[in-house]
């Protein structure tokens, strides 16, 4: 299946997330851990503010849809299976990571951490 | 699993199950998978038989391992390709030069083993990031800066030693330059400290570079010499104030002046900030369709029409913006010393203060500054390519191409008429009237952002552009001073001088060094006798 592939059918299957279960003190852990990982590697380009290429390509990419914010941590339709994807293919200038870089154990983490649904 | 090319299937499994016993066994990856997220995300070979991809990686965690996973290597001439943080987009990503070598990644050594506040400087892992090191340094609340290059996520190992550079002061903008000791694993796997470092308890190490003998760290750097495991670096004390100021000139030959009293401010250490040349003329959005003709006019070597434009619009056809790191009287005094040696070389020149800052820098300063520039790493600077509303199909990538000329108006002038002639000729549409830019002292450096795309057409073309470039470039006497491992053999074989003596040279060293030819055959040029044949 070529990238493309994988892609339209992340997009087709993944982009409403199921609602989430209540988060269990391992969860808790996780989403701490999801956070370091986020902050280390993701927040430099997909925060809030000024000077974030990563926002600002998805304020463009979303602006037909205001209601998908262009901060990460602001979006509520994200799913553990896209941002894996993302993550391990890229998108544009955005490159993918390695496994010395962002473990997929951290993986698991950020996604639970940026899937987690109101949880602090 | 892939297997280098040579290599016995059955040697190479045994290799990778001694790589294995040496990191562990979730250290070394084989699988399609992960060994693909070694590629060069913005390889100008993506997706073309000739991209250079890995056939496996091992990662180390320390000195020791390091020195295993090269004698195990040497032992069954299996061919590696260190990187640190892999993150030389633009320039290479963590994909080997010679398809099929194991990549040995050091992301994993990110120890930051000192900093020393009193004096300046620090030693470091290969792993470890300009992210990593500045949020160290805030941490401990140490009053240092570290010069960084524009995206943090590099390491200061890796951007030294492909020559990268920064944006503060002329001493620490050339990373190479600003480094200050060694540790390196060689091909069989001994180890040498260099400098100071070379002295059993040396108390130096990090503060005088030279040792005594030879100095042998530039042997280390753009080359695969050795595996570089540890480095020094001199950092930034933090300065009192920042100041910037800039200078407008009317006319279109005023460019030479303006370079010579630059050139002489900086080179006396009057300006010691990064310089930034601008063309006031063009600004404005979108430009005057006016403009065009006149600047290919001037450009071709007429500038009359593009003088009378500026006289009657009265707009400045250069700027240059100055800046300056020190105590907040001192660089005031600067700044007016810069204007009056700017007056009379230039007759007409006017001038504008700029940013002025007690530092440290407010939170609120930090957020709207070029944080480069004040020691903040970022990733600002993927902006570049990334989907905006003027590019909303944006490429994957970027490959630079960075000439060096010298530091003169007349070069730029001719490099634009050069670059301008080559775009026509080879149809690159997103060559302009360009300037360069003032990383390091004493020269100029162009960068051109290739686009890179997942189109194998598209690839071609701009490669056998850029690869034209290179050699209309040399013709001219300017080189490329770095580059994707897809371009290094073109960019060495300009180095030419008497049939190629340099090139020829770091064949006699990687022979006698690495007899093996394990190392990062091929890069910057430089490849071992067994494969001397497959040079481009």
């Amino acid at each position: 299946m070529t990238r493309a592939c994988r892609l339209l059918m992340l997009m087709a299957l993944g982009l409403v997330a199921p609602a989430s279960a209540q988060t269990t003190p391992a969860d808790a852990t996780a989403i701490g851990r999801g956070r370091v990982v986020y902050q280390t590697w993701c927040a430099t380009c997909h925060s809030a503010g000024e000077g974030m290429p990563g926002t600002a390509a998805l304020r463009v990419k979303y602006k037909s849809q205001p209601a998908v914010s262009a901060v990460l941590t602001e979006r509520t339709n994200l799913t553990a299976a896209s941002i894996k994807f993302f993550v391990r293919n890229g998108v544009s200038v955005m490159p993918f990571f390695r496994k010395t870089e962002i473990s997929d154990a951290d993986l698991e983490a950020m996604a639970l951490f940026l899937t987690r649904r109101g949880t602090p | 699993m892939a297997v280098p090319p040579g290599v016995n299937a059955k040697v190479f499994a045994q290799a990778v199950r001694e790589f294995e016993a040496a990191v562990g066994k979730e250290w070394v990856f084989t699988s399609d998978e992960d060994v693909a997220l070694y590629r060069d995300a913005y390889s100008v070979l993506w997706g073309e038989p000739e991209e250079r991809l890995a056939s496996a990686a091992v990662a180390p965690d320390r000195l020791e391992q390091v020195q295993q996973v090269v004698k195990i290597a040497n032992a069954h001439k299996i061919p590696i390709y260190p990187v640190s943080t892999g993150r030389n987009l633009g320039y290479g990503g963590s994909a080997p030069n010679y398809s099929g070598s194991v990549v040995l990644d050091l992301k994993r050594m990110n120890r930051i083993l000192e900093v020393n506040e009193r004096n300046a400087w620090c030693l470091v892992e290969p792993g470890v990031s300009y992210f990593d090191l500045v949020r160290h340094i805030d941490e401990k609340g140490y009053k240092l800066w570290v010069d960084i290059p524009d995206p943090g996520w590099g390491s200061p190992i890796g951007n030294a030693l492909d020559h990268g550079g920064g944006y503060t002061q002329p001493m620490f903008r050339n990373h190479f330059d600003s480094h200050c000791g060694m540790e390196v694993v060689l091909a069989d796997g001994d180890v040498l400290r260099t400098g100071m470092g070379a002295m059993p308890g040396a108390k130096s190490w990090q503060e005088y570079k030279f040792g005594y003998g030879p100095w042998i760290d530039g042997m280390f750097s753009q080359s695969n010499f050795g595996v570089v495991t540890k480095m020094g670096f001199w950092l930034v004390p933090l300065p009192d104030a920042y100041l910037t100021g800039t200078v407008t000139v009317s006319k279109w030959n005023d460019l030479i002046p303006l370079v010579d009293t630059l050139n002489y401010l900086e080179n006396s250490g009057v300006v010691n900030g990064m310089p930034g040349l601008g063309m006031p003329i063009r600004q404005g959005t979108p430009p005057d369709p006016a403009l065009r003709g006149l600047l290919e006019a001037a450009t071709g070597g007429d500038a009359s029409g593009i003088d009378a434009y500026a006289a009657r619009n009265a707009r400045a056809c250069w700027s240059c913006t100055v800046k300056f790191y020190g105590p907040q009287k001192a660089i005031a005094a600067s700044w007016e010393f810069a204007k009056e040696k700017f007056a009379a070389a230039i007759p007409g020149a006017r001038f504008e203060d700029g940013e002025s800052y007690k530092l440290p820098l407010t939170p609120e300063q930090r957020e709207k500054v070029h944080k480069p520039e004040f020691g903040i790493p970022s990733l600002e600077t993927f902006s570049i390519g990334a989907r905006s509303e003027t590019n909303p199909t944006p490429s994957s990538g970027h490959a630079w191409f960075s000439p060096i000329i010298p530091r003169n108006g007349e070069a730029i002038f001719e490099a634009n008429k050069v670059f301008a002639d080559a775009a026509r000729k080879l149809d690159l549409a997103f060559f302009g009237f360009s300037l360069p830019t003032t990383y390091w002292m004493r020269s100029f450096i162009f960068l051109f952002g290739f686009p890179v795309t997942r189109d194998a057409a598209s690839n071609k073309k701009n490669r056998e552009g850029f690869k034209q470039l290179v050699d209309i470039c040399a013709q001219h006497g300017w080189g490329e001073y770095r580059t994707a491992p897809a371009y290094q053999d073109a960019v060495m074989n300009t180095y030419s001088f008497n049939n190629h003596a340099l090139r020829r040279f770091h064949e006699r060293v990687k022979d006698a060094v690495d007899p093996n030819g394990i190392l990062s055959a091929g890069r910057y040029g430089i490849w071992p006798k067994h494969l001397r044949g497959t040079r481009a």
